[in-house]
């Protein structure tokens, strides 16, 4: 009896205390993470103020920039739409061949990136077999870009969302039309707070994945100079040139430029947890 | 578990500290006895097929000469990517790439290759060449004859980007001589030219490779502007009766060159092997390869062998037309060069 009394007083936990699991963070996070990252940092240094500002705001990167933040921004919601009726989709009804759907969701993740863009041009190549029937040009155009940027984005949101829908209970939206709720109001008022983070959370892994693509996209793009060229294609080019420091310089702006966007995501995303959770 | 994943990482490392010391103690013994030795050659896309054929013979001839036992290991790539790998580690004993810039960066960068290793070999250390011709669909629907084909309004071409392929880089130096050589080095009229050329592609694709999947695989372009033997791979892999090769009347001498990698090649102990290695290139065995493989010989005796292969084309060359690589690179490849003119705005 009294031997559980003391034990209960000193808290238990599964991991060793806060400083050593933290300390471990830390350390593989740094190595893993920081220290690469710091790198390009690093060698951007290299370059004056003037220097940097030449290359960085070159209009050919620029126009770079816009297709690439565009593109990830246009795939990215397009995902969260189709991503969150895919996943209801799949918790919700039962169907043949449900499985292999469900299956075929994490493809994306699993395809090397440059299969994925071969593949995708092949279809959608103005002689392929969705190309030749559409009557615009969907290949080398920045609409391929976009397609390829949905394509690696998918799995994100629908994996975000999915375990979010098993867990609502029917009940409660039972409960809400028995009350007298339309079904808009019930999913306006129901279902779509208890998604909305995971969603948001599905599209920030989407956005952010697609800006640093590479493999899948250029293949589809066509990589014309103001046109279809994307950021890490142009960071390509001057590797190609043997300028380091030029390459890190736009990777530096895309880093930066990411991690802003990502944390004003974030931002978002907590403030609407606190509203709809706990408002 | 900290305790006992802190003692597998301690026993890790000292298996990998005893297996490199190991690694470099037989290596380093290499020459001086009959112990199996290893040499890694970086190369670029197109000569896979090439260097397995010749990777065969040599290590046969250098066990018949020397009783060692050779493994040639291979790595493929984009040649500027390859290059970097090199200038990153990668520890290579000899390079083999697309165009000499590549090779001269290893050398400025790294310090790995001496400055002059273009004068070691014979022929600027190039034993075999190449050139760029085109590649047009079977029957040559559009009648594309020459250069001046490619800037007709109902002509698309495909070529890859020159920022980012080796080879790519090539035909643009080939379009370029045959503008120079139209108007009399008039800068404006050949600028003229290259962007009119430029207006009928529609896709850069990033490699050499990629072009070719772009024009034989996806059905893009009526003609590709590319190296020779990957022209004669497009023909010999998918049929004869898909495509046809043009051969223009002026092109370039593409000069792929080899080199030992000095400094990789003393620490490793292969020095020896290595100069063999690319001195074997230049024998009659060598050359007979790469014939075969569509490179063309610089060997005359071989060449005439093969003759009916390697149409008789009036080629200029970059050092002569160019003044060499560095400066090739500088005024047409680089930002703001005057590839980057022909898409300013």
């Amino acid at each position: 009896m009294i031997r559980g009394k003391i034990r209960s007083t000193k808290h238990h936990n599964v991991l060793p205390g806060f400083g050593l699991t933290m300390g471990y963070t830390t350390l593989y996070l740094s190595i893993l993470v920081l220290l690469p990252l710091s790198m390009i940092f690093f060698y951007t240094a290299r370059m004056g103020w003037t220097e940097f500002a030449d290359t960085v705001l070159d209009p050919r990167v620029v126009a770079s920039y816009k297709l690439s933040f565009g593109a990830s921004l246009a795939a990215a919601l397009i995902n969260v739409a189709f991503g969150v009726l895919l996943a209801w989709v799949l918790v919700r009804y039962r169907f043949p061949g449900k499985k292999i759907i469900d299956g075929l969701v994490d493809l994306p993740f699993a395809l090397p990136t440059a299969v994925a863009g071969i593949a995708l041009t092949t279809v959608y190549a103005p002689n392929g077999w969705i190309g030749s029937l559409l009557g615009f040009k969907v290949a080398y155009t920045p609409i391929g870009v976009v397609i390829a940027l949905i394509f690696i984005g998918l799995p994100f949101v629908v994996r975000m969302v999915q375990p979010v829908l098993q867990n609502l209970e029917k009940e409660v939206e039972e409960a809400s039309s028995s009350l007298g709720a339309s079904r808009l109001q019930t999913f306006r008022k129901v279902i779509f707070p208890e998604l909305l983070p995971a969603a948001l959370a599905g599209f920030t892994l989407a956005f952010a994945r697609s800006l640093g693509e590479y493999g899948s996209v250029v293949f589809i793009a066509g990589n014309m100079p103001f046109k279809t060229e994307i950021t890490p294609l142009i960071i390509l080019t001057k590797l190609e040139q043997f300028d380091y420091s030029g390459a890190t310089a736009i990777a530096t702006v895309m880093l930066v430029t990411s991690f802003l966007l990502l944390l004003v995501i974030n931002l978002i995303q907590w403030w609407t947890n606190r509203k709809f959770i706990h408002g | 578990m900290v305790k006992n994943a802190l003692i597998g990482i301690i026993v890790a490392l000292v298996f990998y500290a005893s297996g490199c010391s190991q690694g470099e103690t037989t290596s380093k013994k290499g020459n001086d006895s009959k112990e199996a030795v290893e040499l890694l050659n970086v190369s670029y896309d197109p000569t896979r097929e090439l260097y397995q054929e010749f990777n065969k013979e040599f290590a046969k001839h250098w066990e018949e000469e020397t009783g060692q036992k050779v493994t040639i290991q291979q790595s493929h790539g984009g040649s500027g990517k390859q290059a970097r790998s090199v200038i990153d580690g990668l520890e290579a004993d000899v390079v083999t790439l697309a165009l000499a810039y590549d090779i001269d960066e290893i050398a400025a960068k790294r310090g790995i290759i001496s400055e002059d290793w273009q004068s070691k070999l014979e022929d600027n250390s190039t034993p075999y060449t190449s050139t760029i011709v085109f590649l047009v669909r079977k029957g040559n629907p559009k009648n594309i004859q020459d250069w001046d084909d490619l800037i007709r309004d109902d002509v698309s071409v495909i070529t890859p980007n020159p920022k980012t392929s080796g080879g790519a880089r090539w035909n643009y130096l080939a379009a370029w001589s045959y503008a120079d050589k139209t108007f009399n080095g008039d800068e404006k009229k050949i600028k003229g030219y290259m962007r009119d050329l430029f207006k009928n592609v529609e896709v850069l694709d990033s490699g050499a490779r990629d072009a070719t999947n772009s024009f034989v695989q996806r059905g893009l372009g009526d003609v590709l502007i590319a190296w020779e033997n990957e022209a004669y791979l497009s023909i010999n892999e998918l049929g004869k009766d898909e495509f046809e090769i043009v051969n223009p009347t002026l092109s370039i001498l593409a000069e792929p060159p080899v080199a030992v990698v000095d400094k990789i090649a003393e620490k490793k102990g292969t020095a020896k092997v290595a100069k063999a290695y690319l001195e074997y290139l230049y024998t009659e065995t060598g050359q007979k390869i790469a014939a075969e493989n569509y490179y063309r010989p610089r060997d005359p005796e071989v060449l005439k062998e093969y003759a009916d292969k390697f149409a008789d084309i009036e080629l200029v060359t970059v050092d002569d037309a160019f003044g060499g690589w560095q400066k090739a690179q500088e005024t047409h490849f680089n930002d703001g060069g005057t590839f980057d003119e022909i898409y300013a705005e």
